[in-house]
């Protein structure tokens, strides 16, 4: 734990230190998607998970394969496809509200009568 | 050690936020720390050298989807109503989950992952190189995924509109 403390502060940055922000980031959506009751809180807690999915690409791909860009192009495309999967969810929340006059988890039963 | 400062501060920021985001009453407050999340996550993109992911990122996440964002949150929440969350039992079992998971991926990383220290060099990225490799169809080139993005683009521009429109 020193040696990593000390690196911290020497050299330059290790590639746990951004694997660990991204694993801090993923797990506070974890906890947002099992704890929240609204439908865009929700989906809020899913862009963290995304986002720290996107760090551990682009950190995999400078720290260990510099000279290739997969991870880099990875990325691009993963944020391109969460402004798709936002777009559409907040079109079908939106419906939902009109239709149930609310956004919580716990209505979303009657969508069925 | 100007590098270790930023990374410092950007790493404070976004621990600080993520959290206060999953945890903040209201809803719009949330969807601002959520902001300053992506803005965090940006800022690492430009201290290891992707300056054109963090104009990526800040356009896209920080620009379009969080304006989605709030627009959403303002058409759906009355000002001033708390969200409600699930019960304690339910927000402790999820707690442990996270925490659990934490610290298992946290022993992980720490004790089975190569470590490497230094930042290896990277040529630069130009727009022009960028360019090449997403309109290439060689192997590492990209143009299939590029085409099968636009389709995708224009499906979901389709389908928010057939979903959200008023009947």
């Amino acid at each position: 734990m020193s040696e990593l403390f000390s690196n911290f502060f020497s050299g330059s940055i290790p590639m746990e230190a951004y694997l660990g922000i991204s694993l801090i980031m993923f797990f506070a959506g974890v906890y947002g998607f099992l704890t929240r009751k609204s439908l865009l809180m929700i989906l809020i807690s899913i862009e963290l998970m995304l986002n720290a999915a996107d760090i551990n690409f682009v950190t995999f791909n400078r720290y260990l394969y510099p000279e290739r860009l997969e991870g880099f192009y990875f990325t691009l495309f993963t944020i391109a496809i969460a402004a798709c999967e936002t777009a559409v969810a907040i079109a079908i929340i939106i419906n939902i509200y009109r239709n149930l006059n609310s956004v919580e988890v716990g209505n979303l039963d009657q969508m069925k009568e | 050690m100007a590098e270790q400062i930023i990374f410092y501060v950007l790493a404070v920021i976004i621990t600080v936020f993520s959290i206060l985001a999953v945890t903040s009453k209201q809803i719009i407050r949330s969807a601002t720390y959520l902001l300053f999340v992506l803005l965090g996550t940006a800022g690492l993109y430009l201290l290891l050298g992707f300056s054109y992911l963090f104009a990526v990122q800040i356009a896209v996440y920080a620009g379009g989807i969080m304006v989605i964002f709030i627009f959403a949150i303002l058409l759906t929440n009355r000002p001033g109503e708390n969200v409600k969350s699930e019960l304690p039992i339910r927000r402790l079992v999820a707690l442990v989950t996270s925490v659990a998971g934490l610290a298992f991926c946290g022993h992980i990383i720490y004790w089975n992952v190569k470590k490497v220290i230094q930042l290896p060099l990277m040529e630069e990225l130009t727009p022009q190189k960028l360019g090449h490799i997403m309109m290439g169809t060689d192997k590492y080139q990209y143009l299939l995924p590029f085409e099968m993005i636009s389709i995708l683009l224009l499906a979901c521009i389709v389908g928010a509109i057939m979903v959200a429109r008023r009947r």
